[in-house]
C-alpha cells in the first residue's frame, strides 16, 4: 500500500466517523404542583413519572421539579438526569430517580402560592442548557396561578421549539359554579404558550400518556 | 359559454350555432393541410416507434446470443469441474483402496494357501473296515465249528481277541485323526470369513469405481453436447439454472432470516459496548456494530469455504499454494471461532440486560420484582444459538455461489423477455398510431360533411355538364 492509498483510507475512515453523531435525544421537564390540596394528586404524578421512566431511553434527559410559591429556582428541581448511553447504567439512574420521587411524594407539603410561570421559565432554562432534540414541558397542575404579592410574571415567554402539556387539569369549586372560568384559564395558558412560539396540549385522561412522547 | 364569445348576448344557442358554422367553414378551408398534418404526424410517430422496435429487437437478439454464450460457457465450466471432481474422487479411491492391491493380493494368496494346506491336512483316510469285519466274523464261525475242541477254541478265541483289540486300536486312531481334521476345518473358518470380507471390500470399491465411471460417461456426453453448442444442451442448462436460482434463493432467504435472528441476539448487548445513543445515519451505532460482526462472520465463512475449495467465488484463493490455502483456512476458522465465542457471550449479556429491563419495568409498575423459575433455560438456549449461528451462516457461501451463477442466466433471460415485450409494445403502438391517423382524418371529414357534400354535388354537376358538352351533336 503506497502513501496515496494510506491517505485515501484515512480520509474514508474520517468521513465514516464524521457521519456518526450522538442523537440529540428527547428532553422532558415535569412540573408538579404542590400548592393547596393538589398534593393529594401526587400519586397520579408518580404514575406519570414511572411511565416516562419506562419510555425514555439512553441519551434522553428528564427532570422533575415542584411548583411552589417561587418556582424559578434550581432548588425546586427534585431530580434531573441525562440517561447514560449504556442501558444498564441508564436503568440504575432510573431506579435512583424513582426512589427520589417516591420519597418526595411521601413527604410533600402544600405550598401557600402557585408560581407556574416561574417553573415554566426554569424548565425552559434547563432544557435549553441540555439541548435535546425534542423539548417537552409537562405541567401537572390545575393551572390556577396564585402569585405572591410583588412577583412579576406577566411578560412574554420564549417557548420556540417547546411542547407544553398540561396534565390532570382538575376543576376547582369555582369552575363548577361557572365553567367559563375553567375554559378561560386554559385559553389564557394556550394563548400565552402559542404567543411564545410553543405548542399547547391538554391531557386530562392519564391513560393517553402515549401522546406525550414521540420516538425520535 | 364565456361572455366574450357570445355573439348575441342573451341567446347562447344562436351564438353557438354561428360559432359552429364558422368553425366548419374554417375547417373545410383548412381540410387538405389538416389532413397532411395529421397524416405526417402519425406517420412520423409510427415510423419512430417502428425504428425503436427494430432497434430493441436487435438488442434483444444480441442479448439472446450473449445469454446463450454465457449459459453454455458456465455449463461447460461446471461440467468440467464435475468431471475433474469425479476423476479426483476416483484417483482418491484408487490410491486409498486399490493402491494397496499388491499387499491385498499377497494377503489373499496367503489365506488361500493356508486354506489349501489345511484342506489337504483334513483329507479323510479311514481304515478298511470290511476286511476287519470279515476277519472278526470268520474267527467267530471257526469257534462255532471247532465243536468244543478246547485247544482250537482257545487259539481261535485268542485270535478273535487279538483282532478285536487291533480293531479297537484302529478305530481309536481313526477317531483321533477325525478330531484333528475337524479341528483343522474349524480353524479354516476365520480364514474363509476374512477372505470373504476382503473380497466384498474389493467388490464394493470396484463397483464404486464403475458407478463413478458411468457418471463420468454421462458428464462427458453432456460436455460433448455443450461443446457442440446444441439446442438440447441450452434447454437443459437453462432449466437447470432456473432450478438452481429458485432453490438457492429459498435457502438464501432462510439464511437471511437466520442472520436476522443473529442480529436480534447481539444488537441489544452491543449497545452496552458502543452506547445506545450514537447514530450512523438512521441506524444506531450498536445496530451497525452488530451488522458488521455478522457480515464479518459471513465473510470468514466465505473464505473458509473457498479455502476448502467447496466454492469458487474467489479464483485467487483457489489458485493459492496448498500451504497458503491451509494457513488461510485455519486463520478463517480461528477468527470464526473467536467471533462465535463473542456472540455467545453477547447472547448471555442480552439475557442479563433483558432481565434487568424486566425488573425495572416491574418496579416502575409497582409490581414486586420476581425472578422466573427456569431463567437459566433461555440463557443457555441463547448462548448456544449465539455460538452455532455463525457456523451455520458459514454455509451461506454454497447457495450464494449457486445464486450468483444462476442469477447471470436468469437475469439475462428476464431482460431478454422484457426487451421482447418492449418490441411488441413498440410495434403495437406504431400500428395503433398509424390507424389513429386514419381515424382522425375520417372524424375531421365527419365534422365538415356538409360542405363536402355540397362540394361533391357541385363537382358532380360540373362534371356532367362537361361530359354533356363533349358529347357530339347527333
Amino acid at each position: 500500500m503506497n502513501i496515496r492509498q494510506h491517505i485515501t483510507a484515512l480520509v474514508a475512515a474520517a468521513m465514516l466517523l464524521g457521519c456518526t453523531s450522538s442523537a440529540p435525544g428527547r428532553g422532558v421537564y415535569m412540573l408538579l404542583d404542590t400548592s393547596g390540596t393538589y398534593t393529594e394528586h401526587l400519586n397520579k404524578a408518580q404514575s406519570v413519572v414511572n411511565y416516562l421512566l419506562g419510555n425514555l431511553t439512553s441519551g434522553d434527559s428528564f427532570a422533575v421539579a415542584r411548583i411552589d410559591s417561587g418556582s424559578f429556582s434550581e432548588k425546586d428541581i427534585l431530580m434531573r438526569a441525562t440517561f447514560d448511553a449504556r442501558p444498564s447504567v441508564a436503568n440504575d439512574q432510573k431506579r435512583s430517580f424513582k426512589k427520589t420521587i417516591d420519597t418526595f411524594a411521601g413527604s410533600a407539603r402544600g405550598a401557600s402560592h402557585t408560581d407556574i410561570t416561574g417553573g415554566l421559565l426554569q424548565a425552559v432554562e434547563w432544557l435549553n442548557e441540555v439541548g435535546p432534540g425534542q423539548k417537552t414541558v409537562l405541567i401537572f397542575s390545575d393551572m390556577d396561578e396564585d402569585l405572591q404579592k410583588g412577583q412579576i410574571r406577566d411578560f412574554p415567554l420564549d417557548l420556540r421549539g417547546f411542547h407544553v402539556v398540561a396534565l390532570n387539569v382538575t376543576k376547582l369549586n369555582k369552575d363548577n359554579v361557572d365553567p367559563r372560568i375553567y375554559l378561560d384559564r386554559l385559553e389564557h395558558w394556550k394563548k400565552r404558550v402559542e404567543e411564545g412560539g410553543g405548542t399547547w396540549q391538554v391531557i386530562n385522561d392519564l391513560e393517553r400518556l402515549d401522546a406525550i412522547i414521540q420516538d425520535t | 359559454m364565456p361572455k366574450a364569445m357570445m355573439i348575441w348576448p342573451g341567446n347562447p344557442g344562436l351564438s353557438i350555432f354561428v360559432w359552429a358554422i364558422l368553425a366548419i367553414v374554417v375547417m373545410y378551408a383548412a381540410r387538405i393541410p389538416a389532413h397532411q398534418a395529421i397524416r405526417g404526424f402519425t406517420r412520423v410517430v409510427a415510423h419512430t416507434l417502428r425504428l425503436a422496435g427494430h432497434s430493441l429487437m436487435d438488442a434483444q437478439k444480441r442479448l439472446a446470443l450473449r445469454n446463450r454464450e454465457v449459459l453454455l460457457a458456465s455449463g461447460q465450466e461446471l461440467t468440467e469441474r464435475q468431471i475433474e471432481q469425479e476423476f479426483s474422487r476416483i484417483s482418491t479411491t484408487i490410491a486409498k483402496d486399490l493402491g494397496t492391491y499388491p499387499a491385498l493380493h499377497r494377503k489373499l494368496s496367503e489365506q488361500v494357501a493356508s486354506i489349501d494346506e489345511d484342506y489337504r491336512a483334513a483329507t479323510d483316510s479311514p481304515p478298511d473296515p470290511p476286511a476287519w469285519t470279515s476277519a472278526i466274523g470268520m474267527t467267530q464261525q471257526l469257534v462255532d465249528k471247532s465243536g468244543g475242541d478246547k485247544t482250537v477254541g482257545r487259539v481261535i478265541e485268542a485270535l478273535h481277541k487279538g483282532f478285536m483289540r487291533a480293531h479297537a486300536q484302529a478305530m481309536g486312531e481313526y477317531r483321533k485323526s477325525s478330531r484333528t481334521r475337524h479341528r483343522l476345518l474349524s480353524h479354516m473358518m476365520p480364514f474363509w470369513r476374512r477372505t470373504a470380507s476382503t473380497l466384498a471390500s474389493v467388490d464394493k470399491t470396484v463397483n464404486g469405481i464403475v458407478e463413478r465411471s458411468n457418471h463420468i460417461d454421462k458428464l462427458m456426453e453432456q460436455y460433448h453436447e455443450i461443446s457442440k453448442r446444441s439446442d438440447r444442451a441450452e434447454r437443459m442448462l437453462s432449466t437447470s439454472a432456473m432450478t438452481q436460482f429458485l432453490i438457492s434463493g429459498l435457502v438464501l432467504t432462510i439464511a437471511v432470516l437466520g442472520g436476522f435472528i443473529n442480529f436480534q441476539l447481539i444488537a441489544l448487548p452491543m449497545s452496552e459496548m458502543v452506547g445506545a445513543s450514537a447514530r450512523l445515519g438512521s441506524l444506531k451505532v450498536s445496530q451497525v456494530a452488530a451488522l458488521v460482526i455478522i457480515m464479518v462472520e459471513i465473510t470468514m465463512g466465505l473464505f473458509l469455504m473457498e479455502s476448502l475449495r467447496i466454492t469458487r467465488l474467489f479464483p485467487v484463493i483457489g489458485s493459492m499454494q496448498d500451504r497458503n490455502r491451509r494457513i488461510m483456512m485455519w486463520a478463517s476458522l480461528v477468527i470464526l471461532l473467536v467471533l462465535a465465542s463473542i456472540e455467545s457471550s453477547l447472547a448471555y449479556m442480552r439475557d442479563l440486560l433483558a432481565a434487568n429491563n424486566a425488573a425495572l419495568t416491574q418496579s416502575l409498575a409497582g409490581i414486586a420484582v420476581q425472578q422466573p423459575e427456569f431463567h437459566w433455560i433461555p440463557a443457555v438456549g441463547q448462548m448456544t444459538l449465539g455460538f452455532i449461528l455463525p457456523f451455520a451462516l458459514t454455509f451461506v457461501a454454497v447457495p450464494m455461489e449457486s445464486f450468483i451463477h444462476s442469477l447471470r442466466v436468469v437475469g439475462g433471460n428476464a431482460l431478454e423477455a422484457a426487451l421482447r415485450l418492449a418490441v411488441f409494445a413498440c410495434h403495437l403502438a406504431g400500428s395503433l398510431i398509424h390507424h389513429l391517423g386514419s381515424g382522425l382524418i375520417n372524424t375531421y371529414d365527419l365534422a365538415v360533411f356538409l360542405p363536402l357534400k355540397v362540394e361533391h354535388l357541385v363537382l358532380g354537376v360540373t362534371a356532367s355538364k362537361t361530359r354533356r358538352g363533349k358529347v357530339p351533336a347527333a
